[in-house]
């Protein structure tokens, strides 16, 4: 047993990976922390312990380039003032329009909510994977992710 | 909400495909090993570049496929293996002109890292053999500095990592043909690319 060729990991974890950071930072950022990701990836792998789980391993990675690019956000925030108007939607949103709105709420939930939320539904990790992902023991975050998704359900029902 | 409500995001294979190109040419210059694989006159090749230089040649057939070449690879250099086929591009472009017949030299240097001790003497003085010539076990043995060890030599030819580009098919044995990593087809016809091809004899 030995780690597979990154290209194989590679080829596994594209997906999943994309899809979690779609979820975490939107489509256009998505491109950026999905190469912070796997540079990142590449660099570790050979020092990884040969029985990782591969696909925790990686989206905690990606985990923590989408929390680097929340903060960067943060600094560049403009006054709302200064915002340019948003972009008109369009009537009829479609299904997907509705999944990005949801997950963009996400966005806003606090950090351990937002982060607990994201790993374990957009990167589809147990509780368990979530608590080694963000250092913190499984009930806490079982329960940030239990309250992250309360406050969703109170904002949409508001 | 229940988790049922949150619903995982669409997969965009588009944007995935885009994503994992872009990053393919950002790191293919920092990964140890670069890989493509792809059709010659010879068949399927996987070939291999450290950044040394040529490190593996394969047949597909030969070697239980691209994957096993790949994983072999992972195995005994460094797992940071990655589909580059740009980075394969001039041992390409030679292969190509050899087997046009306008290429009697390849210009890739070398990595020689998967052959040790004996075995590398034998390889690199097989590389000295020159297009449109042949040698014999027992030649090659010599000039690797040990008349004797006709049989390691076989062996050392036989698992060649860079078969073509170190032209193991020059070596003959004795009375014939010889045997080669890839079948001796193979070996007939890179001869015959060379217009070396040893007469045919009976039985």
């Amino acid at each position: 047993m030995s780690l597979p060729p990154f290209q194989r990991f590679l080829d596994a974890q594209a997906a999943d990976v994309h899809r979690f950071l779609v979820a975490a930072v939107g489509a256009v950022d998505a491109d950026d922390c999905f190469q912070e990701t796997f540079v990142s990836a590449l660099r570790a792998y050979p020092r990884l312990r040969e029985d990782s789980d591969l696909r925790a391993w990686v989206l905690t990675i990606a985990h923590r380039k989408a929390l680097d690019h929340h903060r960067a956000r943060a600094r560049r925030a403009i006054p709302a003032s200064d915002r340019m108007p948003e972009p008109v939607a369009p009537a009829q949103p479609s299904a997907l329009d509705r999944d990005r709105g949801l997950w963009a709420r996400v966005h806003e939930l606090p950090r351990k909510q937002r982060a607990a939320v994201l790993l374990r539904f957009a990167g589809d990790l147990s509780h368990r994977e979530v608590a080694q992902a963000l250092g913190c023991s499984e009930e806490a975050a079982r329960r940030s992710a239990h309250e992250g998704l309360k406050k969703l359900r109170e904002e949409l029902s508001a | 909400m229940t988790p049922e409500d949150l619903p995982l995001p669409a997969a965009d294979p588009d944007a995935v495909a885009a994503a994992t190109a872009r990053f393919v040419a950002s790191a293919a210059a920092d990964v140890d090993v670069a890989y493509d694989v792809f059709e010659t006159p010879v068949g399927e090749l996987v070939a291999a570049m450290t950044p040394s230089g040529l490190v593996r040649v394969a047949y597909s057939d030969w070697n239980g496929g691209p994957d096993a070449v790949v994983e072999d690879l992972a195995r005994r250099l460094s797992p940071r293996v990655l589909a580059a086929p740009a980075r394969l591009d001039p041992l390409r472009r030679e292969l190509e002109e050899y087997f046009d017949g306008h290429r009697t030299a390849f210009a890739v240097p070398l990595d020689w890292t998967l052959v040790v001790a004996f075995g590398r003497r034998v390889l690199r003085a097989t590389a000295a053999i020159p297009f449109g010539q042949t040698s014999t076990y027992g030649r090659v043995a010599a000039a690797a500095g040990n008349p004797k060890a006709a049989r390691a030599t076989g062996n050392a030819l036989g698992q060649n990592p860079i078969p073509i580009v170190v032209p193991c098919h020059r070596v003959l044995a004795a009375g014939g043909l010889g045997g080669y990593t890839g079948g001796t087809e193979r070996k007939e016809l890179l001869l015959g690319v060379e217009g070396a091809l040893p007469p045919r004899l009976p039985g």
